[in-house]
């Protein structure tokens, strides 16, 4: 039987998280799903057998895994769309090898209600070239005060819950939260942060911040609230996902409260693992992050947390702000960076030094957070969704931020020498994005 | 003491000093400040005459841009370009214009079309200044910026030690009070360490920035320790506007675990200086019968050093400036 729909992609490393797997072998996506992989599908020379059977894909040796999955994604639609659109961010997502982005609600409107969920979902759907997944709002209007539907909102297709970038500081309404959450299954995902640790601060508390003159947000600030955060689950003992930490004390009180067995995950962004507080520099908003980039010594606590398994997820916590926002002085500049076309090269970075072996990292894009969210995608098996994205891990260059494809130029990565870059993407067995030129030799058959 | 012994700045100091801008006392050699004090000196004694006016900056431009209110920098400022033949504007950017929704760099394009040669900015940001130095083809000297960094306060400061007390090597000096919220601080602590002196600063912990230690300083928190063999006490000004939450209980508890005195005077170095930038708040960080005692009080003659430090400033950056149309200026 011929059919148009079925592709092979030969000749590839494939590499699936999920499974353990790492060996050369062959993959046979057929419409939206994987149908086959292994490493005996195509034995020997049997390659241009079967050419007239299958539109072929030879991978050349270069790495084929699930497309990554990025759990952190603020995007400007609806309210900001000149910062970026639902369409302008699934090109980014594409561009870097994800397939599936997890939005967040802090949108204007909130979405803190089904009816908005379900424009996310059809303006991904009719615009999107990447797989969208609304998270909504924990609380109305992100205002801490009033809990969402969250069953409704659940219904209508949110995948998990969180104020954004909004901490839930009144410890009452949380717990109820982490509570009533339990009724349906749902995730809580929280931003840690004591509003009144960090007001007016505007990088990490320490030598170099009282050099710059500039007021600090004190690592204590994030830590706080990871502790009442655990306390909370201990006792309602509901599903709880720290959407990103960045010190090394946040750490040891998750990983302590999973040895007790609590249902708790946690999420380092690309940039913590990559940046410390001096690379601000000398007042370089475009490396004003919330949380702010920490000192040395967490930048290297997250690596290692990483390499432990301690943190679960990489996330990109694409954040696009326009130019009015960053051209101001530090204090007052929004916090923020772009990072979806970043994210796999930056946390490649932990690969090429040594520190994570390539299987562990890419799992921390892929099977963890498609496990957290209950997604199907984010693994190589046959009924699994045809994602994939296929990596040239070796690849060096340094990175452009002109070449963007997201709307914000808001990186902290221009310039930087950067080694792996995404050759093609798949969403749903087809093709979203491909790297002009790659593969030009021997290339699709 | 006068100037007198001291010789006049040397063509191939002149020469070394290259710098475009004046953002801070970082980015300064010791080399470069003892040009400018130096050359500061010679403008003291010109300020001492009859005839003040020189025509070195005939024909420049100089904007004094404040986004706050400053009645003692800016007149100085203003009166150090004049007495140097410059034309001097003063802009008092306050809240009103912000509300209009124009943003720093956009004032600062604004300025730059009506082509200054020197800008003098004052910003509550920290870092404002060098974003807008970044935008502008001219000269920007650095008045203040939030927290961060007020270079010619630091220079005047050093400049008044150095006639009084003829070098800074070697002098103790004790920096009290407001440390988190003072510009001058840092900028002294930067000069002040380059130059050799030993350095104590001291606060109650919540008036101090964190890790302060690792700035080049002593940290103390007792008054009375922490002046013992001061040759030199430089006051603060507890800056209440910048203060969020309670970083102290009251100003009554502050004068009486901070306040300068003559009896916490006593602990210092027999014969030691006072220093304060001002605007003193009396009774407050600093006690009238010590700020006006001109044996003791050397509060006066930073104000007159002020105006010659500028001045030497201004000369300086000047000499740097494209003496070609603006067409030709700098690439």
């Amino acid at each position: 039987m011929i059919t148009p729909d079925q592709i092979a992609y030969i000749n590839a490393r494939l590499i699936d998280p999920a499974s353990g797997l790492d060996a050369m072998g062959a993959l046979i996506t057929f419409g939206g799903e994987i149908q086959a992989v292994g490493a005996d599908l195509f034995p020997g020379e049997a390659a241009p057998d079967v050419s007239d059977q299958f539109q072929i894909i030879d991978c050349q040796g270069h790495v084929l895994c699930p497309g990554l999955i990025d759990m952190r994604v603020f995007v400007g639609e609806p309210g900001a769309e000149h910062k970026e659109t639902l369409a302008t961010a699934s090109q980014a997502a594409a561009a870097g090898g994800v397939t599936s982005i997890i939005v967040m609600p802090d949108t204007n409107p909130v979405i803190d209600d089904a009816s908005l969920v379900d424009y996310i979902k059809r303006r991904s759907r009719d615009t999107a070239i990447v797989n969208v997944y609304p998270m909504a709002a924990l609380t109305k209007g992100l205002e801490g005060a009033q809990l969402t539907e969250m069953g409704l909102l659940k219904e209508a297709g949110a995948i998990a819950f969180t104020d954004g970038h909004r901490p839930v500081t009144n410890s009452r309404l949380m717990r109820q939260a982490l509570s009533y959450a339990s009724t349906f299954g749902a995730l809580v995902v929280h931003h840690a942060e004591d509003p009144s640790l960090t007001q007016n601060g505007a990088m990490n508390e320490g030598e170099f911040a009282s050099r710059l003159g500039l007021a600090g947000i004190p690592a204590a600030a994030e830590t706080i609230i990871v502790e009442r955060d655990v306390a909370l689950v201990e006792l309602t003992q509901g599903r709880y996902h720290l959407s990103q930490l960045s010190c090394a004390a946040s750490l040891r009180v998750i990983e302590q409260a999973k040895e007790r067995g609590l249902d708790i995950t946690c999420a380092v962004s690309a940039h913590h693992l990559a940046l410390n507080e001096l690379d601000v520099g000398e007042y370089r908003t475009f490396f004003k992050t919330n949380p702010p980039l920490r000192a040395e010594e967490d930048r290297q606590a997250m690596v290692d947390g990483l390499s432990r398994g301690a943190i679960d997820i990489i996330v990109s916590s694409h954040d696009p702000q326009a130019p009015e926002n960053k051209r101001l002085p530090f204090a007052d500049a929004s916090p923020g960076s772009v990072g979806l076309e970043t994210l796999l090269p930056v946390a490649l970075e932990h690969y090429h030094n040594g520190d994570i072996p390539l299987c562990d990292l890419l799992k921390a894009m892929t099977a963890a957070p498609a496990q957290r969210l209950g997604l199907p995608s984010g693994r190589l098996a046959p009924g699994a969704p045809a994602d994939l994205a296929l990596i040239d891990l070796g690849a060096p260059y340094v990175f452009d931020a002109g070449a963007l494809k997201s709307r914000s130029k808001n990186t902290p990565f221009d310039g930087r020498k950067l080694q792996g870059r995404v050759l093609r993407t798949v969403v749903g067995g087809k093709s979203v994005y491909e790297r002009e030129n790659a593969l030009q030799a021997a290339g699709e058959r | 003491m006068s100037a007198s012994h001291i010789p006049p700045p040397q063509a191939a100091d002149a020469a070394l000093f290259c710098a475009r801008n004046l953002l801070g006392i970082e980015g300064l050699s010791p080399v470069d400040i003892k040009f400018l004090l130096d050359l500061a000196d010679t403008y003291v004694e010109l300020n001492r005459q009859m005839e003040k006016k020189r025509a070195l900056l005939r024909g420049r431009t100089q904007i004094n841009l404040f986004f706050e209110v400053s009645t003692r920098t800016q007149s100085s400022f203003e009166l150090a370009g004049k007495r140097l033949g410059a034309d001097v504007m003063n802009m008092s950017v306050g809240a009103s214009s912000v509300k209009k929704g124009e943003t720093l760099i956009d004032t600062a394009m604004t300025l730059n079309a009506m082509r200054p040669d020197l800008l003098v900015v004052r910003h509550g940001a920290s870092g404002a200044v060098e974003l807008l130095s970044q935008k502008v083809d001219c000269a920007v000297i650095n008045a203040g910026d939030g927290s961060h960094e007020h270079p010619t306060q630091a220079l005047l400061d050093a400049l008044t030690l150095r006639r009084h007390l003829g070098a800074i090597e070697g002098l103790r000096i004790a920096i009290c009070g407001d440390i988190l919220h003072s510009r001058v601080a840092r900028s002294n602590i930067l000069l002040l360490n380059m130059l050799g002196a030993h350095l104590r600063i001291i606060a109650p912990p919540t008036l101090l920035p964190p890790r302060a230690a690792r700035m080049g300083v002593e940290v103390f928190h007792d008054m009375t320790e922490g002046l013992r063999d001061c040759d030199v006490v430089m006051m603060l000004r507890l800056q209440l506007e910048r203060m969020t939450g309670s970083l102290i209980p009251s100003t009554r508890e502050y004068f009486h675990h901070y306040g300068l005195d003559r009896q916490k005077l006593k602990y210092a170095k027999p014969g030691a200086k006072v220093m304060h930038p001002g605007p003193m708040n009396r009774g407050v960080e600093i006690d009238s019968a010590v700020a006006d005692d001109p044996e003791i009080s050397l509060i006066q003659d930073q104000v007159e050093m002020g105006v010659a430090v500028r001045m030497a400033v201004l000369d300086a950056l000047s000499r740097n400036l494209p003496n070609t149309s603006h067409e030709k200026a700098r690439v």
